[in-house]
């Protein structure tokens, strides 16, 4: 009976739990967005004059088809991060396209209509050099790869290997490139830097040896940056410091020395310092290489020459013209002339980077002309494909696959709102104009009410898909649910945006130049929407990771514009930030800047705030982290914004040290001071806004010994509240810090498995103060519940529920590794879980302990719609309390909305008003009649 | 003189005790809240699986009950610190004393609470402290004159040695245990053998009957109840 009992309390808990889209919901509330990453390889599909296909290798190892119509992905596929699944070579022929993955590791050919994988083979070990395709009699066969050491041969219908020979001298000879002409012969170059070229000539059929060959070429110190494989197999190499190019073919025998050309006698010259680079192109692999080619002799100074009869000629000279708008004009290679009516202008985006690659295919029209449509990237990262004549097809904004971090901002009242709001800011001028004004803006508004009725009744009529719903920044603004806001991502390149969350849309970019790769990114919202009419202000901290200095941007995060306010310059590394709830006249919180010699630089510094400051420093307090010497610490402000170390807590590095710190988040609330219990009692939250979770790891790795360890700190008063060790355990570590409790997750390095522990925080069934918490008058350490789980996944990133007002339950969003974002509710994460259930606890609505957590597919809040790599998760309240937006990120962006204890406060989609409000009159007409009746009753007796 | 009186302790203690060894712990109190430490008393820590500590102190002169005063009138900070140290006694050898750890107090509190307080040494894994804490009991300041000099001259102090937890681990004996007893159970009550359905199958039926009647209306009532009551349980 009681095992019964127990299975219908488990089943009835997760009836109340569960939650799950309905098929007519999918895409309502939510919305993905799927990126590529950095392009390093674009091949446009050449096999068909129709074919749409745009194949695509990026830095963060995704292969993907793009529909160059729409720049749609038509498929992607994403490998593993780091160098395992690097992409290092790309080749397409026909439909098949060959990629090479993990330096070397594997040789894989994708079909490219559907992207299917037609086979993967697995090459001998060995560092990656070169991939290319051989062709035999105009037919391509075969796909050579070169290693380190050794060169093997693959069949490319099958991917089976023809041969495989290691290199002679591979231990002093570099091989660095490989080249195949018409003639059936597989040419290796490899060189021994300033002294001399290898060339090893292997037959394809068998891979036999037919030649090897060394030239002198003492000045050469790499062949790939200075040489290239022009016209039928001759090798073209140039020198910067003789300024000279080198010529010798390859095939011949006789031929041992390399021919000089002095670059004088074409009248060219190489700009000092820069090193040129030689570009050649194969069109075809089965057919030589064309024997026109670019050198060029400065950052933006390029030559077309081509090679005839040993001797090198003139075509082109390309200078650098300094623009803001860039033209791409079509050349014909033959002769260097231009081609009529190709130029395309393409205006650069003043919030963009510069361009740095092009794409470029070339077709013939159905007219014999020549056409081409070209994709531009730019240092920012944006994808523009071009199409004659200067026609922006598509843009992607591919930044967006790498989002460092987030936050989310109301949207500003409409103009009619915004009227009725700022009367109120204003200062009072008298009786007689407040009314007048009130009287007003109440016309205004009914004015606005009205207009918006009308545009109801009119769209009502319209046919529904004719009713366009185009977001512009214009027309932005907020909802009555406050369910619709502004995304700020702020993206690893550097490139911000600002994305309305309904739609996705992006509503405004801005590129700030010269981030450099590693800068860490701190957004701060330092005024919200709320106090019209003074704009919203965002800080955006950028911070050299390896200097640690640190420069401001502040901007309008709705419309993306840069803030004329004077930024404090910032000449001595950032340490710590502080975003305090003080105000300046101007309604902006003051943000703190701590620099390595503690003092404090104060943003916005007006007199207001500086005063305000003063009054308040004896209770400014914050703490410092130190993980390289596991020291944290604490300041208090003082007086003339100079600071005092008032605790140290020292970790000792030797046995563990600080993998993260984390406070509560600012904008929680919480709705209940405790937890009533079985027996009526409460038993109250230890509830400290100061409270640090602090969580270290072993250094010691041993799966015996290795730890976690968890520390929760006052930030106050450096008092440690609570110490614990998990012992067997492993990072990475994802933790919750929130309320009175914290989850997190490691790995069991002893039974290898995921863990959840939760820890929470009692006061116990008394309250020491219940009006105000201070940390300096908690004399009593809180009681310390803790329980852990078994959880059947990895997971990726951790991240819990917020709303408006904390009374809704709160549920873990855990980012998984297959792109599923699972939202568990918080009370299967409870150490007050009963081992044995009792009335109390069945009272209490506890869910007896199991100690393994479940994961339902329903749980999965983003059903099919999968976010490959997420790597954070960012919640915000809406202005439902039952609502909580979330966003997840990593390479895919995902919007949705969740209801953690359902939608308690609103109407369902189909809720029945007419049904309703017919009884309700219903009802109201039948009181009237009966009353009327009674009346007449009433008289009619009285008559008798 | 003070520290004159301190070291004849502390030098006896040692000498009493081979296992255990005294560090200083020092405080600071001054009107222009510079901090400068001077030595409170001595603590005899003791390694081990129990950890022990106690505390030796002296009493407070009048010159130092009178800036105790003066600080706590202008909310001032009385600090204390103790120098990094193990407390394992194999570990004296490499022992650093580079670093201190310190912590704090409102003045006022300690005035008002009579010197009571209770000091915390934390330590880790491999018992290093890693942080010391003092509060006092009660721990406000309500602005109360304590009069009596002579409740400012003792310390009443509580000290204690706080390792860390060790934090549980999935409790899967205990689990299955209970299920096997569970099971166990059944198994011998052959009333209990009855298969679920047939046991409850006059309830089940109305129940899903009823269920399925008000099946239409239940997909919006249902959810925004269940909804409520989630949401309430909290």
């Amino acid at each position: 009976m009681a095992w019964l009992v127990v299975r219908l309390a488990i089943s009835v808990s997760l009836l109340y739990a569960a939650s799950a889209v309905f098929e007519d919901q999918v895409g309502k509330f939510d919305w993905r967005q799927q990126f590529i990453g950095k392009v390093r390889f674009a091949l446009f599909d050449t096999h068909s004059q129709a074919s749409k296909k745009l194949l695509v290798a990026t830095d963060k190892n995704v292969f993907a088809s793009l529909n160059s119509r729409t720049g749609d992905l038509f498929w992607r596929h994403v490998d593993k991060t780091g160098p395992e699944g690097h992409i290092d070579a790309l080749l397409m022929y026909g439909q098949d396209a060959v990629v090479v993955v993990g330096n070397g590791r594997l040789l894989r050919s994708w079909e490219t209509t559907v992207g299917g994988l037609k086979w993967e083979t697995v090459l001998d070990t060995g560092s990656f050099q070169a991939a290319a395709l051989v062709g035999v009699q105009d037919l391509v066969k075969y796909v050579a790869v070169l290693k380190k050491s050794a060169i093997s041969l693959h069949d490319l219908s099958s991917g089976s290997q023809i041969w495989g020979e290691n290199l002679p001298d591979s231990d002093s000879v570099q091989y660095q490139t490989i080249y195949s002409g018409e003639n059936g012969l597989v040419f290796v170059l490899g060189i021994v830097p300033n002294s001399h070229i290898v060339i090893v000539e292997y037959k394809i059929e068998d891979g036999e040896i037919m030649n090897k060959k060394s030239v002198e070429a003492a000045w050469m110190s790499s062949l790939e940056s200075s040489c290239a494989v022009v016209s039928s197999g001759i090798l073209l190499c140039v020198d910067q410091i003789t300024q000279s190019l080198y010529t010798l073919p390859l095939q011949s025998a006789e031929q041992t020395e390399m021919r000089q050309i002095h670059l004088q006698m074409l009248d060219l010259e190489v700009a000092s310092g820069f090193r040129p680079v030689l570009t050649s192109t194969q069109p075809n692999p089965a057919q030589p290489p064309l024997s026109e080619f670019f050198l060029q002799l400065s950052p933006d100074h390029h030559i077309l020459l081509q090679f005839k009869d040993g001797l090198i000629a003139l075509l082109r000279d390309f200078s650098p013209v300094r623009t803001n708008a860039c033209s791409i004009n079509l050349f014909s290679a033959d002769t260097g002339r231009k081609h009529l009516d190709t130029t395309i202008i393409y205006h650069m985006d003043p919030n963009g980077g510069k361009p740095n690659r092009l794409y470029v295919h070339a077709f013939l029209k159905k007219d014999d002309s020549v056409g081409y449509r070209v994709m531009v990237q730019t240092e920012d990262l944006t994808l523009t494909f071009l199409q004659q004549p200067g026609r922006v097809v598509w843009m992607r904004e591919e930044a967006l696959a790498d989002v460092v971090t987030m936050e989310m901002v109301d949207l500003p009242f409409t103009g009619t709102q915004a009227e009725l709001e700022g009367e109120f800011g204003k200062k009072a001028d008298g009786l007689l104009p407040m009314v007048l004004k009130r009287l007003s803006s109440q016309f205004i508004l009914l004015q606005a009410w009205l207009a918006h009725l009308w545009k109801l009744f009119y769209d009502a009529r319209k046919p529904r898909s004719s009713v366009k719903h185009e977001v512009t920044i214009d027309i932005l603004s907020r909802d009555e649910f406050n369910l619709q806001k502004m995304m700020l991502m702020v993206t690893a390149s550097g490139k911000l945006f600002g994305i309305d969350s309904k739609s996705g849309t992006i509503l405004w970019k801005q590129y700030l130049e010269n981030i450099q790769p590693n800068s860490v990114f701190k957004l701060i919202v330092q005024r919200t929407t709320a106090h019209f009419p003074h704009p919203p202000q965002c800080t955006l901290l950028i911070k050299n990771k390896d200097t640690g200095l640190g420069s401001l941007y502040v901007f309008n995060p709705i419309f993306g514009k840069k803030s004329q306010i004077s930024v404090p310059t910032l000449p001595r590394p950032v340490l710590q930030t502080l975003l305090l709830p003080v105000i300046d006249q101007d309604y902006a919180k003051v943000l703190l800047l701590i620099d390595d010699q503690y003092k404090v630089t104060a943003f916005p510094s007006t007199k207001n705030v500086l005063q305000q400051l003063q009054d308040t420093a004896s209770s400014i307090f914050f703490y410092l982290v130190d993980s390289s010497q596991g020291k944290l610490s604490g300041f208090r402000l003082r007086k003339d914004l100079s600071t005092e170390l008032i605790w140290e807590v020292v970790i000792p590095t030797e046995v563990q040290k600080i993998v993260a710190v984390k406070g509560k988040r600012a904008n929680e609330h919480v709705h209940s001071q405790g937890r009533v219990m079985g027996d009526r009692s409460v038993l109250y939250k230890y509830l400290n806004p100061n409270l640090l979770a602090v969580i270290t790891e072993s250094t010691d790795t041993h799966q015996e010994r290795s730890f976690v360890g968890i520390f929760l700190i006052d930030g106050v008063t450096g008092r440690i509240v609570h110490e614990a060790v998990q012992r067997k355990a492993r990072g990475p570590v994802h933790f919750v810090h929130s309320e009175n409790w914290v989850v997190y997750v490691y790995w069991n390095s002893k039974f290898r498995r995921n863990e959840f522990s939760v820890l929470e925080l009692f006061e116990g069934a008394e309250l020491y103060n219940s009006t105000v918490f201070s940390s300096l008058d908690r004399p009593h350490a809180p009681q310390v519940l803790q329980q852990s789980y078994i959880f059947p996944a990895p997971i990726n990133t951790l991240e819990a529920t917020l709303t408006e007002k904390g009374i809704t339950s709160r549920h873990l969003l855990v980012g998984l590794p297959s792109g599923n974002i699972l939202s568990l509710p918080k009370m299967f994460l409870d150490p007050r879980r009963p081992e044995l259930v009792s009335e109390q606890s069945r009272e209490e609505n506890l869910i007896p302990y199991a100690p393994e957590m479940p994961i339902r597919e329903e749980w999965f809040i983003n059903y099919n719609q999968t976010v490959s790599r997420v790597r954070g998760i960012y919640t915000a309240p809406s202005g439902l309390e039952s609502t909580c937006l979330v966003v997840a990120y990593g390479l895919d962006i995902y919007q949705t909305r969740v209801f953690p204890s359902k939608q308690f406060d609103v109407l369902k989609d189909d809720y029945d008003y007419i049904l309703i409000s017919s009884v309700l009159f219903g009802l109201f007409f039948a009181t009237m009649i009966s009353k009327r009746l009674a009346e007449v009753k009433l008289l009619n007796r009285a008559w008798r | 003189m003070i520290v004159n009186d301190f070291v004849c302790q502390s030098g006896d203690a040692v000498d009493t005790d081979f296992s255990g060894f005294s560090v200083p712990l020092e405080h600071s109190f001054e009107v222009d809240d510079v901090p400068r430490f001077r030595l409170r008393g001595a603590l005899q820590l003791r390694g081990g699986r129990e950890n022990s500590v106690y505390l030796s102190q002296n009493q407070l002169s009048e010159k130092d009950r009178s800036t105790l005063k003066d600080v706590a009138a202008v909310d001032g900070l009385y600090r204390i610190r103790v120098p990094r140290v193990s407390l394992q006694v194999d570990r004296q050898t490499e022992r650093q004393s580079e670093g201190y750890l310190t912590t704090f107090v409102r003045a006022c509190s300690l005035v008002e609470s009579h010197l009571s307080d209770v000091i915390t040494l934390h330590t880790d894994v491999s018992g290093y402290i890693i942080g010391i804490s003092i509060v006092t009991i009660p721990g406000s300041c309500r602005g109360i004159e304590v009069e009596d000099e002579v409740d400012l001259e003792v310390f009443n102090s509580t000290i204690s040695v706080v390792a860390p937890v060790t934090a549980p681990a999935p409790e899967t004996a205990p689990y299955i245990e209970r299920m096997e007893q569970e099971m166990e159970k059944k198994g011998k009550n052959p009333q209990e053998q009855k298969s679920f359905f047939a046991k409850y199958w006059m309830y089940i039926v109305p129940l899903v009957l009823f269920l399925m009647m008000s099946g239409a209306q239940d997909q919006s009532g249902g959810g925004a109840g269940g909804g409520a009551a989630n949401g309430g349980g909290r």
